[in-house]
């Protein structure tokens, strides 16, 4: 039974895969060195399941597998508990980036998705379960981006620490100003986002204003490193500064551009750099591209061109490349978040590597 | 400018002073001109001036603005996002609708061959595909928030095609609790298997696999209490415990204090890759039923019959599912597979005909041991192929065994009548069968139109084709859906 068991374990991802984990499997180093031991095990206060009832027979059976199961759950439990440093489930890479340059080694963060994935539709997976469950600190966006998979995970993982109001709870969006604030809100205008368009980390500015936000949570989660964490952002925000200067001299040329952008995940780009949207591939946010649409949208840049299309990794490039062949307009694929391209590998590439191909596209 | 006014002036005097004096009055004509020449001049270049001016302090109010924007720029990027609403409507809670309906075409008619699945007890009303032509389904009602910091609320009332109102979720749910616990209570879809806690619109097909039709009645809920444990482990392992009144199919309402159904659980699952997640799971579900409503029965020698069970009842259901994407990325294309095995035993006595009159069934209210043990499971894939369409396939088996009952065998005296299994119809050994296709379009996340076709064999002996027309509506706020 116990070898069964360990096999099953052994084929489970116990440590992340590079791409999903980011940060997070470095972690699982620090787990074997940790000073304090083994956790005790939480498993034996369990409740018996299926409870017998009054003057009525037990089913051994069941029984004796909810034995092995506590008695697997106690091996798990001393096997891997995790002291050493915060434990911080981040939603999307930019924010696991930036928690990783705020906490360095005093945090083990597990970032749930990946910058090919569209980060509106997740799913709520057990392995996100697990995830959560051990949280100290849930980094989402908000503003509803994380709406159809979150709460699931607040809901089921029984942490209490990351629920909805507690500290170990930070939404991004709450200390931005969001652009495209709906006056009004139905849902024949698409899938809009009534606290407004929640994409803000393409403005590398709201990632500093962010960042000075996630040190004062961490720091007020574990007062004991608020130092590390001050000292560290504040490096990381001299960096920023330099860097935001640099790519705002650097995209100069790209000022007015005339763009068209796959879904509304590129307006804070567009706003920072003063690029000018003058339509999208998704007939509404959220709809799919259709042939009816595209061949509208075919017929109004033949009249307005744009210089560029821009959509993200996780875009089905069909779309754009069909527009591509029929106008003439070359396709820029942005990585959109860390991890989008192979050049965008912290937040710093992230913005270089933006410009970067941006430049490179109107240039063709 | 001091320069030209000197040239003019210096080139005046010149004049002046070469000529004649004789020449008196052409000399202050000549003088005149040269002022009003100079004046024109002076004019003009104070007009040039004054233009220079002008185009100068427009210069400086436009610089002023652009700073101004970059200001309000960085400001925008700068400033705190607005606050939520304020005031009473703030805080009401999220309100769902969910409506649905179908156009059904079957081949056989329900009303000629009523829906039994053949060697199976009947499990109440929610089996089957309903009626033929157009039909409501349950429109469903969600109002789901958090009380407060320690507890989750949810309510979900279906409105039914027939003008009832049937409370089918709620409860609430403790928050803060520690160390990976957390506590359910109120009315509740039970956690066993992987379908049970899924709400009808959230399912692949139309219906119900027909094991969880023969085995809970469609979908098992008691009112109760559901005690949960997540491990503290990055591979997920869930436990689950639950107790209630157990007043639902296989289950019987039953005056009694503490709890007369209960059901336990344990789910692992993780990822494989970034492309793939499973689940796996196995479940309990135990009652001890007094007097479950009878059901109706052919006796090949007395007619119709209605027998009564009473006794121990065990469900074990073993369940998993799988979901890949492309780079796990679902908008494109992703394909779902997912099965589960039921298996039954129930044991326990029957009470053969319990409102036969002696006169004329002398086994009338006959008590005699029962046993049964039966099984069913199902297999089902469903792949999107496109952002907006889907295409499924299930296939649906069950096996009802042969039931042992004491009273088969026995002969009365008086008339000479022995009792053998034609005396219990529904019960005689039967393996319904199903296959069932499916195919739907998804505009947006909130329409689901959906076209089914099933060549059901649950019934004895009759297969019967189904084309199911469905389209499934989602207003205001969507609860998010688990794994």
């Amino acid at each position: 039974m116990l070898k069964l068991f360990s096999d099953l374990l052994a084929a489970g991802p116990i440590t992340p895969s590079p791409s999903r984990g980011g940060k997070g499997g470095e972690g699982s180093s620090s787990r074997a060195t940790h000073p304090h031991g083994p956790r005790p095990v939480a498993g034996l206060g369990l409740p018996r399941p299926n409870l017998p009832l009054e003057g009525e027979g037990t089913n051994l059976k069941f029984l004796r597998s909810v034995k092995a199961a506590l008695l697997l759950t106690a091996i798990v439990v001393f096997s891997s508990s995790s002291f050493a440093a915060l434990n911080i489930l981040a939603t999307t890479p930019e924010w696991g980036a930036l928690t990783t340059e705020i906490g360095g080694d005093k945090v083990n963060v597990y970032i749930a998705t990946t910058a090919l994935q569209d980060v509106h539709r997740v799913e709520a997976r057990p392995s996100l379960l697990a995830r959560t469950r051990n949280a100290d600190l849930l980094v989402a966006t908000g503003a509803d981006l994380e709406v159809g998979w979150l709460p699931v995970l607040q809901r089921e993982s029984g942490n209490s620490k990351i629920q909805i109001g507690s500290l170990g709870f930070f939404e991004a969006a709450q200390e931005v100003r969001l652009l495209d604030v709906p006056a009004s809100v139905d849902r024949s205008m698409g899938d809009i986002h009534p606290f407004g368009n929640p994409h803000i980390l393409l403005d590398p500015r709201n990632i500093a204003r962010v960042g000075n936000a996630l040190t004062k949570r961490l720091s007020g989660i574990d007062n004991a490193n608020k130092e590390v964490y001050e000292a560290r952002n504040k490096a990381f925000q001299e960096r920023m500064s330099q860097a935001i200067l640099q790519w705002e001299a650097k995209a100069g040329p790209l000022k007015g551009t005339p763009v068209v952008v796959y879904h509304k995940d590129q307006q804070y780009l567009l706003n920072w750099l003063g690029l000018r949207e003058v339509g999208s591939l998704e007939p509404k946010p959220g709809v799919p591209p259709s042939t009816g649409h595209l061949t509208d949208l075919l017929q109004r840049l033949q009249k307005e061109p744009a210089k560029v299309i821009l959509i993200n990794a996780y875009n089905d490039p069909k779309p754009a490349t069909w527009l591509a062949e029929r106008t003439k307009i070359p396709v820029v694929t942005l990585p959109y978040t860390v991890g989008g391209t192979k050049e965008a590998k912290d937040l710093f590439g992230l913005f270089d590597d933006t410009i970067a191909r941006l430049l490179a596209g109107i240039k063709q | 400018m001091v320069t030209k006014r000197t040239i003019v002036a210096s080139a005046a005097a010149a004049l002046f002073w070469v000529s004649p004096s004789g020449w008196a009055d052409d000399i202050q004509d000549i003088r005149n001109e040269i002022k009003s020449i100079k004046d024109g001049y002076e004019s003009r270049i104070q007009a040039l001036e004054e233009c220079l001016k002008d185009t100068e302090a427009k210069a400086q109010k436009a610089e002023a603005s652009a700073a101004k924007a970059e200001n309000k720029a960085q400001e925008i990027a700068a400033a705190p996002a607005p606050r939520a609403p304020t005031g009473q409507n703030a805080f009401n809670p999220g309100i769902g609708l969910i409506l649905s309906g179908f156009y059904k075409n079957l081949s056989k008619d329900p009303d000629v061959f009523p829906y039994r699945i053949g060697g199976f007890v009947p499990s109440g009303d929610g089996v089957g595909p309903g009626g033929r032509g157009f039909s409501l389904s349950e429109s469903e009602l969600n109002v789901y928030a958090n009380i407060d910091p320690y507890f989750y609320g949810h309510l979900t009332v279906a409105i039914t095609a027939e003008n009832q109102v049937e409370v089918e979720e709620a409860f609430f749910k403790a928050l803060a609790l520690p160390a990976g616990f957390s506590i359910k209570g109120g009315r509740f879809f039970s956690g066993i298997g992987y379908l049970n806690e899924v709400h009808a619109h959230a399912w692949d097909f139309s219906d119900q696999p027909l094991a969880y039709q023969a085995f809970l009645g469609g979908q098992y809920g008691q009112n109760g209490v559901q005690a949960k444990w997540l491990a503290p482990t990055p591979l997920f392992l869930e436990f689950g415990a639950e107790i209630g009144n157990g007043q639902n199919f296989p289950g019987q309402a039953r005056s009694k204090n503490g709890g007369n159904g209960g059901a336990g659980f344990f789910h692992v699952g993780g990822d494989l890759g970034v492309s793939t997640s499973w689940r796996v799971g196995l479940s309990h579900l135990y009652h001890r039923v007094k007097d479950r409503d009878a059901f109706e029965d052919e006796s090949g020698a007395f007619g119709g019959v209605s027998n009564q069970f009473s006794g121990k009842s065990n469900l074990s259901i073993a369940d998993f599912v799988l979901k890949w994407a492309p780079n796990g990325n679902s908008h494109q294309t992703n394909f779902k597979i997912q099965g589960e095995y039921f298996h039954r035993k129930e044991k326990g006595d029957l009470v053969f005909d319990v409102n036969g009159d002696p006169n004329v069934n002398p086994f009338a209210a006959t008590t005699s041991a029962f046993s049964s043990a039966q099984s069913g499971w199902y297999l089902q894939g469903v792949y999107q192929f496109l952002p907006q369409w889907r295409v499924g396939l299930r296939y649906d088996e069950l096996d009802s065994g042969s039931p042992s009952i004491g009273l088969i065998g026995q002969t009365d005296v008086g008339t000479g009548i022995t009792i053998t299994e034609d005396d219990f119809g529904t019960l005689k050994k039967y393996k319904p069968k199903r296959s069932t296709l499916m195919f739907d379009w998804n505009p947006s996340e909130f329409t689901r139109i959906r076209l089914q076709y099933a060549k059901d064999k649950a019934r004895r002996d009759i297969t019967d084709n189904q084309f199911f027309l469905q389209y499934i509506y989602s207003l205001g706020a969507h609860g998010a859906h688990k794994f």
